[in-house]
């Protein structure tokens, strides 16, 4: 859990109205969090996007298209699996797993990219530019060109683009411009850096498809809704296969899109527990693990980056910190500010896991269950290992595996094989 | 007209008389490249050399509006351990050195935050006021979320400074207008900072919209390094912002020269208007 902090203060005159809500009338905010915080360049577009965004919405004939693409195109709905060979194993709560890797494409990043593809053919922008991490959301995003017709650009580290490099190729194929990026340490939020300074400067043209709910107004809103249909079908898978409603939903969090997508529409279930799971890397330190809700030294506190108001890992002076985990997708020093706020409302709970309970978690349910989780979602898995024995064979724990482990397997290799695995 | 931070907002402040006639110059230093000492010598020498305003740049670890050249003068002073508190001391030293100096603080949004220790931007701000800072600018700070910042900014009495950007529709410009006090940056093109050969028409028209809604300077910058540039600003608005070209030449410069260098360049910005003085 991160420390309270008086967060409304930077928005609010006001600073005795406490935290959350503190701000709630300007758009984008999730209790003091959120915001709008971008070169005014790009005001004029973030504008134009929720303008198109809104009109997109009640419109059937967009919501039609998307429906149709979700379903024939990415595979929706996805199976919701009772994992019983590693709820045995664990004794305790029975393990659910949804399975968002068996999406088109191998993750829950397809559901954003057909929905912003759409809005950004309805805006007549035709040139997309994304940032990815572990590769999952530049696939995504290089498939939904190929698909509407696009030219795509995709910023990606140089680190991630060694240790994901099958996603390198697959966007090539895919027909993507991958750019790498040498500044900073390389990795994600470099990338995301890079595509800012490309849309700064091509923002008539372009349209920035942010991967996760992170970045300025109405990003963190729109990625969340395009994925809320996570939740929404495991909700209602869960209650036609159990008759009821889980104990608890986990998920991994990075920026934290999957996990907000399967939140949400749990948030209204009080009895229904919410558990993030970021990555703890290999220590406590700044610059060791990109856990931003774990508070006290090394932990994060709140700040802007890359504009949003949210859980920041920094330094005294402002700096943004290193980070590490042993998984790119979640190798980034803030959270989405909707995670913020549920973190400091006490709706939701974040945790970590580290790269070694990671790597654990990936072999067992390989091995228990025939399936190669991404590292990514390996961390949730941890988690649900973690707490299912400790818990009653009538709780029932839902797992969103956000995606597969195939682009992994160059770092299986080589860290299974340092573990002696 | 003059960039003048001392006046009531709305007065067209009156000139000093050597000064009309030409355009203000603006120059901004990435603080802390190469390290403090060296940039309080070479902020001397910018203002020495007729720099009326200077932008002290707080190094951050991701600035995204900018290209590579003050990427990586940013990058060294924050390897640097360079701090919002360095450039607060930097900037009492040059208040005390050169009274008459306009001096902007330059900064991205989150080490201010930081530095108000979770208490909004009194903290900042009075320690800004109390190194004798006369504006800030924060690049991914907008209007719309500016209510706490302008209201500390006022209780200080410095000026709010805000960037106009050739993609902002005129009821933005207007907002812009309205809560900018000292001067208005106009940005001439779209895109991150950096030097170009050729003023786009972007600026001079962005200009006339900005006109429209403020009898406050106006101050064009990103991509301007030359006399020729500076002239053809002129033209049409109050002041001219040179930055990258000038962390370039420190960059290029040992310790011991870059002062005497950015002076040189900076003198050489104006040989019209300094023909016509002479």
């Amino acid at each position: 859990m991160g420390t309270a902090v008086d967060t409304a203060v930077l928005h609010q005159e006001d600073s005795s109205q406490g935290t959350a809500g503190g701000a709630a009338s300007t758009p984008g905010r999730f209790g003091a969090y959120g915001g709008r915080y971008v070169p005014e360049t790009l005001m004029a577009a973030l504008e134009e996007l929720e303008h198109a965004y809104a009109l997109a919405q009640a419109d059937p004939t967009f919501q039609a298209r998307l429906d149709d693409l979700l379903k024939n195109y990415a595979g929706r709905p996805t199976p919701l699996y009772f994992a019983e060979r590693m709820s045995r194993e664990l004794g305790g709560a029975r393990i659910y797993l949804k399975r968002e890797d068996l999406l088109h494409t191998g993750a829950h990043k397809i559901n954003n990219c057909i929905g912003q593809g759409l809005l950004a053919e309805r805006m007549g922008k035709h040139r997309i530019i994304a940032e990815t991490g572990a590769g999952q959301h530049g696939v995504a995003t290089a498939t939904v060109c190929a698909l509407l017709g696009m030219e795509c650009v995709i910023y990606m580290g140089q680190e991630d683009m060694q240790r994901q490099e099958l996603n390198v190729y697959r966007m090539r194929l895919l027909g993507a411009e991958v750019r790498g990026v040498s500044n900073g340490q390389k990795t994600l939020k470099d990338a995301i850096n890079e595509a800012m300074r490309d849309w700064v400067t091509n923002v008539r043209t372009t349209h920035y498809l942010l991967g996760s709910v992170l970045g300025a107004h109405p990003y963190p809103t729109m990625v969340r809704d395009f994925h809320r249909v996570i939740g929404k079908e495991a909700r209602r898978q869960m209650l036609e296969q159990e008759g009821r409603l889980p104990s608890a939903v986990v998920a991994c969090v990075g920026g934290g899109s999957n996990a907000i997508g399967a939140f949400y529409d749990f948030i209204a279930d009080e009895n229904v527990q919410l558990i993030g799971v970021e990555a703890g890397g290999r220590g406590t330190g700044l610059g060791e693990h990109a856990a931003r809700m774990r508070g006290g030294p090394g932990g994060g506190s709140p700040g802007i980056l890359q504009g949003t108001y949210s859980y920041v890992l920094q330094d005294d002076a402002g700096q943004i910190s290193l980070t590490h985990s042993v998984s790119a997708g979640l190798d980034y020093p803030s959270i989405g500010p909707e995670h913020a706020m549920l973190n400091d409302a006490g709706r939701a709970e974040y945790r970590s896991a580290t790269d070694d309970d990671a790597l654990k978690a990936t072999v067992a349910l390989s091995r228990t269950e025939g399936i190669i989780p991404a590292l990514e979602s390996a961390h949730a898995i941890a988690e649900a290992m973690r707490i299912a024995p400790t818990m009653s064979p009538r709780d029932i724990l839902l797992v969103n595996l956000s995606g597969r482990g195939d682009k992994d397997l160059g770092i299986l290799t080589r860290e299974l094989k340092l573990q002696g695995a | 007209m003059p960039i003048q931070f001392n006046q009531s907002p709305g007065s067209s402040g009156g000139a000093g008389e050597s000064r009309t006639g030409r355009p203000g110059l603006v120059a901004y230093l990435t603080i802390g490249d190469p390290d403090l000492d060296a940039s309080y010598d070479i902020a001397l020498a910018a203002i020495d050399a007729g720099a009326d305003v200077l932008e002290l740049g707080v190094p951050f670890s991701d600035p995204l509006a900018d290209g590579p050249v003050i990427q990586r003068a940013s990058e060294r002073a924050v390897a640097r351990g360079v701090s919002l508190t360095d450039v607060l001391a930097i900037a009492a030293r040059l208040r005390a050195a050169r009274p008459d100096c306009g001096l902007v603080l330059f900064s991205y949004l989150n080490p201010v935050v930081r530095f108000g220790q979770g208490a909004g931007f009194e903290r900042f701000c009075a320690a800004a006021a109390a190194a004798g800072i006369d504006g800030v600018l924060l690049t991914d700070m907008i209007v719309e979320e500016a209510d706490a910042y302008l209201a500390a900014m006022a209780r200080h009495s410095l000026a709010p400074i805000f960037l106009a950007a050739p993609t902002s529709p005129d009821a933005r410009l207007e907002k812009i207008a309205r809560v900018s006090r000292g001067f208005v940056y106009v940005i001439s093109r779209v895109g991150i900072t950096g030097a170009q050969a050729a003023l786009e028409g972007d600026a001079e028209q962005l200009v006339k919209r900005l006109r429209r809604y403020t009898d406050l300077p106006l101050a064009v910058g990103f991509g301007i390094s030359s006399a020729e540039q500076v002239e053809q600003v002129g033209r049409f608005a109050d002041a001219a912002v040179v930055g990258s070209a000038l962390v370039a030449i420190i960059e290029a410069s040992s310790r011991e020269i870059a002062a005497e260098a950015v002076g040189r360049f900076i003198g050489g910005l104006r040989p019209v208007a300094a023909l016509a003085r002479s």
